[in-house]
């Protein structure tokens, strides 16, 4: 494990700051202090985040607020966001209807 | 399950040019898209393009996306339209949604050219409708032909930050500043200095700390920033606006790769997150390729070149081709590719601040904070030269991969050489017919015709214009500056149009003589 993920580094208290409520995550609505928050609760890499908060997992699948979402982890690690490890990638790339995911075409040859 | 030879994804500049590639050489190729046109962004790209005649330089980008679309239909490529990839699987199984159903298809080999995605940056009020990517202003503009708003202000002074701010004008918006973190400008200094001189000023060091609004956008606060990117207090200064067109950098859209299992690495030279690939473009996955920005940000031209790499190298991964046509097309190409990589805004001089050009002159240090080169500096470049009767201009002051000039002159009076970086030259012992082709054939508008002797007392300018609505002979209205500021009186003596300058009207003023080497645009009385 990479040193970025040792939960045993003391990265400092949770400070309040002004901009605290500004939205990050747009599609789930999920502001900067909450993902500070979730840093200093332990969520340290980008998946960990996603799962405690679900930042990135609305219509955008994180196209926007990925980046950011790292660079906020990044700055409460007080390390480079290069250093964060990414979000895991899986299918489906885009966000799809159930209906038409479970509808495989016959084939046709 | 359907089995192809090549499944390309992204049906962009790469992508396609990939495609054609394979295509010519026996292979079945599929593209997929999942946008409803092919392209990618080369439709929205109505500027003329930079690089030489093998780059296909001065040609409007929007051209070359035609171009390359029939290529591939005459070889036979198989472009697949509102059709997203889902899933990159193990064996190089692709599961592609095609309006209501999942497909799944096998490539024996696959080129990733997905491109890349627009990034964001926060401030107070990021969310309000009226914050927009630059990428968005002009898909709107240039696909569906909608005005992205009235009054607008444009954060990021890379090229694209420029290219659009230049191309909201030309659609009737009106650009209220540039503002850009950075204490210097990004992106070309001939794309700035167009943008400058019909009067939007830049704003370096700057950047927005509030949008402005209850429900959508209606003001924006910008300040000053400090060598650690903070506030100065009290450097607040405010625009009435309706938008806020935001053109922050790029991020690859490597995703697919990561899931595929390609080995990644994170890269800020190159965007973010891409691929580890070998010189052919070939991922750490045998026969997964690819080309374009996915694997690195840079741009259309280079993407080009890319995608047909990859597509050769894809060949010769299923045997179509010999080791021996590898290695003279790779060779060709790179070639190619290198001569696009050079010169100031190469990709190893991201970043550094160069003082000096190639040729040994100071590089303007207001162009790279104001937009705009000062009367004094503009004497020092090469294409500069003073003259009896009619001459060329050229306010080419930075060292880029770019010669259309030199080719476009029929007497051969402009000298750029073998180096496609240097700063075009005036020859002086050749005589100018004034036919204005080097004025049109500049990517970066910045070549001009001068005649200091028009009559007693006044001289005329001839300069590229790409505004709506076209003046007229006889017309009258004030000379800008480099600046954009009202200098003198103008009159409209002649107007060019012609098949052969694309688009780019040569408008020729009349102006008092002393101001023959100061107006550089042209604003008409009734605006």
């Amino acid at each position: 494990m990479s040193e970025v993920n040792d939960r045993s580094r003391d990265i400092g208290p949770f400070v309040p700051a002004e901009d605290d409520d500004m939205i990050i995550c747009r599609c789930e609505e999920i502001t900067k202090g909450e993902i500070r928050k979730a840093v200093h609760e332990g969520m340290y890499t980008l998946n960990e985040v996603r799962r405690f908060l679900r930042t990135g997992m609305g219509l955008c699948q994180g196209q926007t607020c990925g980046k950011l979402v790292k660079s906020i982890i990044a700055r409460e690690l007080k390390v480079s966001p290069a250093e964060i490890e990414p979000a895991t990638s899986r299918a489906p790339m885009r966000p799809i209807e159930m209906k038409i995911f479970a509808k495989e075409a016959k084939e046709v040859e | 399950m359907k089995r192809y030879d090549l499944i390309i994804v992204g049906a962009g500049p790469s992508g396609l040019s990939a495609a054609v590639e394979a295509a010519k050489r026996g292979l079945k190729v599929v593209v997929f898209d999942e946008n409803e046109k092919p392209g990618g962004q080369l439709f929205k790209q109505i500027h003329k393009f930079f690089g030489s005649k093998e780059h296909k330089a001065k040609i409007r980008g929007f051209k070359i996306g035609e171009e390359l679309l029939n290529e591939a239909n005459d070889t036979g490529v198989e472009v697949v339209l509102n059709a997203t990839v889902i899933g990159l699987y193990q064996d190089k199984e692709i599961v592609v949604k095609i309006g209501d159903e999942v497909k799944h298809f096998k490539g024996d080999s696959i080129i990733v050219a997905t491109g890349a995605s627009e990034n964001m940056v926060t401030f107070d009020g990021w969310t309000l409708p009226g914050v927009i990517g630059a990428g968005a202003a002009q898909t709107m503009m240039n696909l569906h032909g909608i005005k992205p708003g009235k009054k607008i202000l444009m954060l990021g002074s890379g090229n694209v930050g420029l290219v659009v701010s230049f191309q909201l004008m030309q659609c009737g918006c009106e650009v209220v500043a540039l503002v850009d973190a950075a204490p210097r400008i990004g992106g070309y200094g001939v794309h700035a200095a167009k943008v400058a001189r019909t009067g939007v000023p830049f704003y370096l060091s700057h950047t927005i700390v509030k949008a402005e609004g209850e429900e959508c956008v209606t003001g924006v606060t910008i300040a000053e920033v400090d060598d650690k990117f903070q506030f100065i207090p009290g450097t607040e200064k405010h625009f009435d606006v309706d938008t806020i067109c935001v053109a922050v950098g790029l991020s690859p859209m490597s995703q697919l790769l990561k899931m595929a299992g390609c080995e990644m690495e994170d890269n800020p030279k190159k965007g973010g997150q891409v691929p580890i690939c070998d010189q052919y473009g070939e991922t750490s996955i045998k026969g997964i390729f690819v080309a374009g920005d996915v694997s690195g940000i840079e741009e259309a031209s280079s993407a080009m070149i890319e995608g047909r790499i990859a597509g050769i190298c894809a060949s010769y991964y299923l045997g179509f081709i010999e080791k021996e046509e590898l290695d003279k097309k790779y060779e060709e190409l790179t070639n190619a590719l290198e001569g696009l990589r050079q010169g100031m805004f190469a990709p190893k001089n991201r970043g550094k601040l160069i003082e000096k050009t190639e040729e040994g002159i100071d590089v303007s240090m207001n162009l790279l904070e104001k937009g705009y080169l000062t009367d004094e500096e503009v004497e020092k470049y090469p294409g500069v030269t003073h003259a009896k009767g009619i001459h060329p201009v050229m306010e080419c002051s930075q060292n880029i991969p770019c010669n259309p000039c030199q080719d476009a002159c029929p007497k051969h009076c402009i000298k750029i050489g073998k180096n496609i970086t240097a700063l075009p030259a005036v020859d002086e012992s050749v005589e100018c017919v004034g036919c204005g082709m080097c004025v049109a054939s500049c990517s970066g508008q910045a070549i001009f015709l001068i005649n200091e002797n028009f009559e007693p007392g006044y001289a005329t300018v001839t300069l590229p214009y790409e505004m709506l609505p076209l003046p007229k002979k006889g017309d009258k209205g004030m000379g800008l500056s480099r600046s954009g500021k009202e200098i003198c009186e103008a009159e409209v003596v002649e107007v060019r149009t012609s098949p052969a300058f694309d688009h780019t009207n040569l408008l020729t003023i009349k102006v008092p003589a002393d101001m023959v080497m100061k107006a550089r645009f042209y604003k008409g009385k009734e605006q």
